[in-house]
């Protein structure tokens, strides 16, 4: 057991000095390292470090201090103890009802999400793509914008749209449609509005982009030979654009399953994600193994979507 | 491919613009109402304008987030353009693929897990060489290069492929060292670019709430902290006004940064005019 445990131990420290060593002979060959040399070190320090911390954490045992975890080196010592510990954070949070509820709701929600963008998005780009050179740049800078406003007021400005006494049951009710007003806000219907109001333009924008690369002799060969309008689209537009499908699902999957101020602000105390979890689950009860057990399994979850979308970035840069 | 756009695509297009545009432009009518109650509509009023400036809380978010935003974007610039040019003009180099991959995983990389490692990393950190001593500035500041640095390079990295390397061939043939290509051919082009990654990041530090949130110690709120805390709570006619100034604020900086864009294009296009000039 106390093998596994020393197998287990992340060692970010002894791979890293190797590399020190190695970049440090580099600065006195050639100037060109140092370039590489000081982003590398700050990536290194900032960016990947911190993960092997966070999986540390997630193996150690809560206790009543600062900061709120076992020590590392109490950790070694106790090896076989400890390994049941490793265990225990990551069986709680996969057996207990609540974590995993939560992960589940998380992914369907983000999942109904990216479809919902992909509908909305897909004929959007598709209606850019086929506009003329001004309205498609006019169209795109309209895509941008909101995009480049604040994220949080755009999350905001819904809450009053879908407030109880909000802009949208008052119109409702002024019309006399309803007479009781609607509850919206604090539930996971404002909760999906939100996720794709801010998550859109992250589809349309990949979309376009592949869209915009098609040939549209494509389209009239297949017309010239008989094919009706549905037909063609099912047939050459749509396998066509998979690439730009995948990579917009992706950015907007992945994100949204992680997603932590919609959840929040839109869905109240009402809907489970887990990123809001993480982020009370380490401020409100400071259970930080726990809380880094949950990174590393919504980090595991998305590691997948992750990978294919950088296999895809670099398909596409290798094109260009 | 430019076609026929039929009435479905365009009733689409009309849909989604109306969906991204009527939450905010109703923002804004609503930081005009001289109501207490967001959605009652009471008549128009500065009433929340003046709410705003006077108070000090906001100030200093502001004061704050600005500052933390500019040193941000110069530091992610700088690494960023770095990264930029070791990625597309280093050729293969050690350690290549890892470096590229934690260049572009900030990118994808979930907010709460970004500002979970982080703050374990400077509480680790404390206990190790005891700094950071306190969370604040420099720790949201440290986070935001972090993942605005990544931006910055992907900016960088599209300039310098869409840049070509002819003129910089041209003046190594011409007898200029490696170093003096850099700074004076291949820099200079890049300046847009790097303008316009300054801008990005700058913005995205201005942005960010999850990330400065568990990064932040005791005191130390930025801007989209104290809007958070507020409207936590419920609508707030002053959030209203300070949204709307926001909005305005982004909007000069998106004209600022349309107009750059419309430079660097037009730069490029003169530059291939003289680069085929030269090849003809």
């Amino acid at each position: 057991m106390s093998d596994t445990s020393t197998d287990m131990t992340p060692e970010p420290a002894a791979s890293q000095t190797g590399l020190f060593q190695q970049l440090a002979r580099r600065i006195q060959s050639r100037w060109r390292s140092i370039i590489v040399f000081v982003p590398y070190v700050w990536l290194l320090v900032f960016f990947l470090l911190p993960f092997f911390i966070v999986a540390k954490i997630s193996l150690a045992e809560i206790v009543i201090a600062s900061p709120p975890f076992s020590d590392m080196i109490e950790w070694t010592d106790e090896g076989v103890m400890n390994i049941r510990l490793v265990f225990d954070n990551f069986i709680y949070i996969l057996t207990d009802n609540l974590y995993y509820r939560t992960y589940f709701n998380s992914l369907k929600i983000s999942i109904i999400s990216t479809i919902a963008c992909l509908l909305i998005g897909y004929p959007m780009a598709y209606g850019i793509v086929r506009s003329g050179p001004v309205a498609k740049r006019l169209l795109l800078f309209a895509i941008i914008l909101p995009f480049w406003t604040s994220f949080l007021l755009r999350v905001y400005a819904w809450m009053g749209l879908l407030a109880d006494r909000g802009t949208i049951n008052n119109l409702l009710i002024s019309l006399g449609l309803i007479d009781e007003p609607v509850r919206m806000l604090y539930t996971e219907f404002a909760v999906y509005i939100g996720i794709v109001y801010t998550y859109l333009p992250f589809m349309i924008l990949p979309l376009y982009a592949n869209m915009e690369r098609l040939d549209n002799t494509l389209n009239e060969a297949a017309a010239d030979l008989g094919s009706r309008p549905v037909n063609t689209f099912l047939k050459v537009t749509l396998p066509l654009t998979i690439p730009g499908i995948v990579a917009g699902s992706l950015l907007v999957f992945i994100p949204a399953t992680g997603e932590y101020v919609i959840p929040d602000l839109l869905g109240g105390g009402n809907v489970l994600m887990i990123g809001r979890l993480l982020f009370n689950e380490f401020s409100a009860n400071t259970d930080w193994p726990v809380a880094s057990a949950v990174a590393i399994v919504l980090l595991f979850l998305l590691v997948l979507p992750m990978t294919i979308y950088q296999y895809f970035q670099g398909k596409a840069t290798e094109e260009q | 491919m430019y076609g026929k756009r039929s009435r479905f695509l365009s009733v689409m297009l009309a849909f989604g613009l109306a969906f991204f545009y009527i939450p905010i432009i109703l923002l804004v009518i609503y930081s005009f109402n001289y109501s207490k109650l967001v959605p009652v509509w009471g008549g128009w009023s500065l009433r929340w304008y003046e709410v705003l400036f006077k108070s000090e809380e906001v100030w200093n978010a502001v004061t704050l987030s600005l500052q933390i935003a500019v040193v941000n974007a110069t530091f992610a610039t700088l690494l960023g353009t770095l990264a930029g040019l070791a990625m597309v003009r280093f050729g293969r180099f050690r350690g290549r693929t890892l470096f590229g991959g934690m260049l572009v995983a900030p990118l994808v990389m979930p907010e709460v897990i970004t500002g979970l490692s982080l703050l374990v990393l400077f509480i680790t950190l404390k206990q190790l060489i005891g700094w950071p001593a306190e969370r604040g500035f420099t720790t949201i500041t440290i986070a935001h290069i972090t993942f605005s640095l990544s931006y910055v390079a992907v900016i960088v990295q599209a300039r310098l492929t869409g840049m070509g390397q002819t003129l910089e061939e041209a003046a190594s043939d011409l007898g200029a060292k490696p170093f003096k290509v850099l700074t004076a051919i291949t820099l200079p082009r890049l300046a847009p670019g790097m303008i316009s990654g300054w801008l990005l990041a700058f913005t995205l530090s201005l942005d960010d709430l999850v990330i400065a949130s568990f990064v932040t110690g005791p005191g130390a709120n930025t801007l989209p902290i104290l809007i958070f805390s507020r409207i936590r709570l419920g609508l707030r006619p002053d959030i209203n006004a300070l949204a709307t100034m926001i909005i305005l604020f982004v909007a000069v900086c998106v004209a600022i940064a349309a107009l750059l864009m419309f430079y660097q294009q037009k730069r490029q296009e003169l530059d291939q005019q003289i680069a085929d000039r030269g090849n003809a």
